[in-house]
């Protein structure tokens, strides 16, 4: 072997094992497609970032699958809504990928709704009430005000990780809410005749964006939280809208439509299947578009 | 000064954010306390003794109880003890000749994030062998055990011991697991060894194909030197005898699980396909205790069993489900005739074909109609069971 060679595979040797330092990148299991959105905006090329669920399943039953434990075996981080959200099946990834970084508590684990205030935080909760959450309403995403807060802890947090590309990840960061801030001022203005507007949703799912834009519950096609919708309800529901109307039904990509047809035969009222989350819609590819496709639907259907 | 108070607002806001994320911690059971309740009520028609020809049954195995009886009520508690460790004990408190007994189904400590997907597990736990063995009653499909986890395990496969598991770091869901347990508890029996009788390996394997499809197989391999593995008794001529074994019991086994649910959103519509099939030898001397003169002789026994079975939600809190079980026994030894009286010479070829209907009102609550068509034993049965299976408190994440 001539010394040329020689040298050529001790450097090749040498990149390889010194490769995980010029990469740095990041591993990044996200429980929801909002996070991993919100990832892809903060860590770009650095963050590998993948969704455990998609915009078609509910996030509230996910089966604790032999892929997604591999997932959490290689992860650097973990990234899900919790506020008990993801209780029938993160737990036992975590326990079952032996992956000692992303334990709750760890710089590995980051629960985005405990950055921010949350709605309907119970004090009392019991099952009679349906699948409801002691530790508050879980789907923060949709309000961007609360994606702001959020962001700024995880980007922090992505610092923590990784340090040595800390002025990357605040160059990132400083970009993202500087046209966060601006899209949020104008969905402010795009929402105004949506304010005082009352919607009938499917589960609550939707305060957080109620609540931001000042949209009014009618009432929810679940008797309880989690719970199936029954006939007997549709029809208590209908007899309710009379005394206190409402303008449309909404429900999520991964809810079926069923129950919300029905109501609408009964009501008249217009049926808006909206994203809920990232891939919810063809167009909807980034947490910028999630909002724009949203208010437009509202909109649209409260002409 | 302006950069003095941003940096001091920015302090504020972690403060804060630690605060909540202390307070979210402490509001948290500790430990998680879950009940789980199940009752039945069972229509059999035959009222002769139950036993599987070919085999000696044990542990928990049975046809069941005709009319009214209670299934697994089952108090658990679980935890993490600090960061390094998680327990769970699970007490299942069952009524024995009217009398209440408190049972210990489970009770170990499991390391948590050990670094390099190790975990070891060290206490009571039921085996990682096969699919079903370390799924809770509650969870399974179906108000009973598969006739070969009946037969050959005494419904479930649990011991006194070490567990250690290692999941590599590759895409493709793969784990691999030994135990090494006192080997007292059935199917073992004698604590031999020092007290480490028994031991198993398993393998699996699992990963996804596209969203709506996912897949675990598995391989396992048990084995135990017994001694003195006691059947269920029997009379023979006004005596009480009891077939006892001695010597070495190895199974070996290979399980497959395939799920299915549109777009991988379960909660409407989904389908499961199970199979799992075990085989097993034991050489040794069986005896038969309390029989005068004592009757022995040399044991060399042949089983294995398989079953396949289907469940489908076809819409949300109902489901249905289907399934085939069967066994094979070749059993020999020098005297036939004390094998006979063990009741291990048959012609019969146990089997069972099992109907189940059952109604979720939350995923907390169930209630199951089952009806099989049983030819596990002599005389052929229509076995019709009433089930409800319930757990109250913060129920743990359920395993694929």
């Amino acid at each position: 072997m001539s010394m040329k060679k020689l040298n050529k595979i001790i450097l090749s040797c040498t990149l390889i094992l010194s490769s995980p330092t010029v990469l740095a990148e990041l591993n990044v299991f996200t429980c929801e497609p909002e996070w991993k959105a919100l990832l892809d905006e903060l860590g770009k090329e650095q963050v590998k970032s993948f969704s455990a669920t998609t915009a078609f399943q509910d996030p509230h039953h996910i089966e604790a699958r032999p892929s997604l434990i591999s997932k959490v075996r290689r992860a650097d981080l973990v990234v899900c809504s919790g506020a008990e959200l993801e209780a029938a099946w993160l737990p036992l990834l975590i326990r079952q990928a032996a992956n000692g970084n992303v334990l709750p508590g760890k710089d590995g684990y980051f629960e985005a709704s405990r950055f921010v205030e949350r709605l309907e935080v119970n004090k009392h909760v019991d099952r009679s009430m349906g699948d409801v959450h002691g530790g508050g309403n879980p789907h923060v995403h949709l309000d961007p005000r609360r994606i702001t807060k959020i962001a700024a802890a995880l980007s922090q947090r992505l610092i923590t990780l990784d340090p040595a590309n800390a002025t990357l990840y605040q160059r990132y960061h400083t970009d993202f809410e500087q046209r966060w801030l601006t899209a949020i001022d104008r969905w402010q203005q795009q929402a105004l005749p949506l304010k005082g507007v009352a919607i009938v949703v499917h589960h609550k799912d939707w305060v957080y964006l109620f609540d931001w834009l000042g949209i009014k519950l009618a009432g929810a096609l679940e008797p309880k939280p989690g719970l199936p919708t029954t006939v007997g309800h549709i029809v208590k529901l209908k007899n309710r809208l009379k005394t206190t109307p409402a303008n449309m039904i909404v429900h999520t990509t991964y809810q079926n439509s069923r129950a919300a047809d029905r109501l609408a035969q009964l009501t008249a009222l217009p049926v808006v299947e909206l994203p809920y989350t990232v891939g919810g819609d063809a167009r909807v590819t980034n947490l910028f578009t999630l909002f724009d496709v949203t208010i437009n639907k509202l909109l649209e259907a409260n002409k | 000064m302006f950069n003095k108070q941003t940096h001091f607002l920015a302090s504020t806001i972690v403060l804060a954010g630690m605060t909540t994320h202390a307070m979210a911690e402490a509001k948290g059971f500790n430990p998680d306390i879950s009940l789980i309740l199940d009752g039945r009520y069972s229509s059999i028609s035959n009222s002769s003794d139950y036993a599987l020809p070919g085999f000696m049954l044990g542990g928990e195995a049975g046809r069941g109880e005709k009319g009214f009886s209670l299934g697994h009520n089952e108090l658990i508690l679980s935890g993490n003890i600090d960061d390094m460790f998680f327990s769970k004990l699970t007490a299942a408190i069952t009524d024995h000749e009217s009398e209440t007994e408190v049972e210990l189904e489970e009770a170990f400590i499991e390391t948590l994030g050990l670094g390099g997907g190790t975990t070891i597990k060290a206490g009571r736990f039921f085996s990682d062998i096969g699919y079903l063995n370390s799924h809770h009653a509650h969870t399974w499909d179906f108000a009973d055990a598969p006739l070969v986890y009946r037969a050959l395990f005494g419904n479930q496969i649990k011991g006194d011991g070490v567990q250690v598991s290692w999941l590599a770091p590759t895409d493709l869901y793969l784990k691999v697991g030994a135990e090494v347990t006192r080997g007292s508890l059935y199917p073992a029996a004698g604590a031999t060894k020092e007290g480490s009788g028994a031991r198993s390996l398993y393998l699996k394997l699992g990963d996804d194909v596209g969203t709506s499809h996912s897949w675990q197989f598995g391989l396992s391999h048990w084995q135990a030197e017994v001694s003195g593995k006691e059947a269920s008794t029997h009379e023979h001529a006004g005596a009480t005898e009891t077939p006892t074994f001695t010597g070495d019991s190895k199974v070996s086994g290979i399980d497959f699980v395939w799920k299915w649910a549109p777009n991988g959103n379960s909660r409407e519509q989904n389908f499961k396909l199970q199979a799992e099939y075990f085989q097993r030898e034991e050489n040794g001397n069986l005896v038969l205790a309390g029989s005068s003169p004592l009757e022995s002789t040399s044991y060399n026994g042949k089983h294995d069993g398989w079953y396949v079975q289907t469940v489908y939600q076809f819409m949300p809190r109902w489901r249905v489900g289907l399934r085939y079980d069967e066994l094979n026994a070749n059993n020999s030894g020098s005297d036939a005739d004390v094998l006979e009286e063990a009741g291990l010479v048959s012609d019969h070829k146990p089997r069972r074909s099992t109907l189940m209907l059952d109604y979720a009102r939350s995923e907390f609550s169930r209630i199951r109609l089952q009806f099989a068509k049983d030819d596990s034993y002599a005389d052929s049965d229509n076995i019709i069971t009433f089930q409800y299976v319930m757990s109250l408190g913060s129920h743990g994440a359920h395993k694929f």
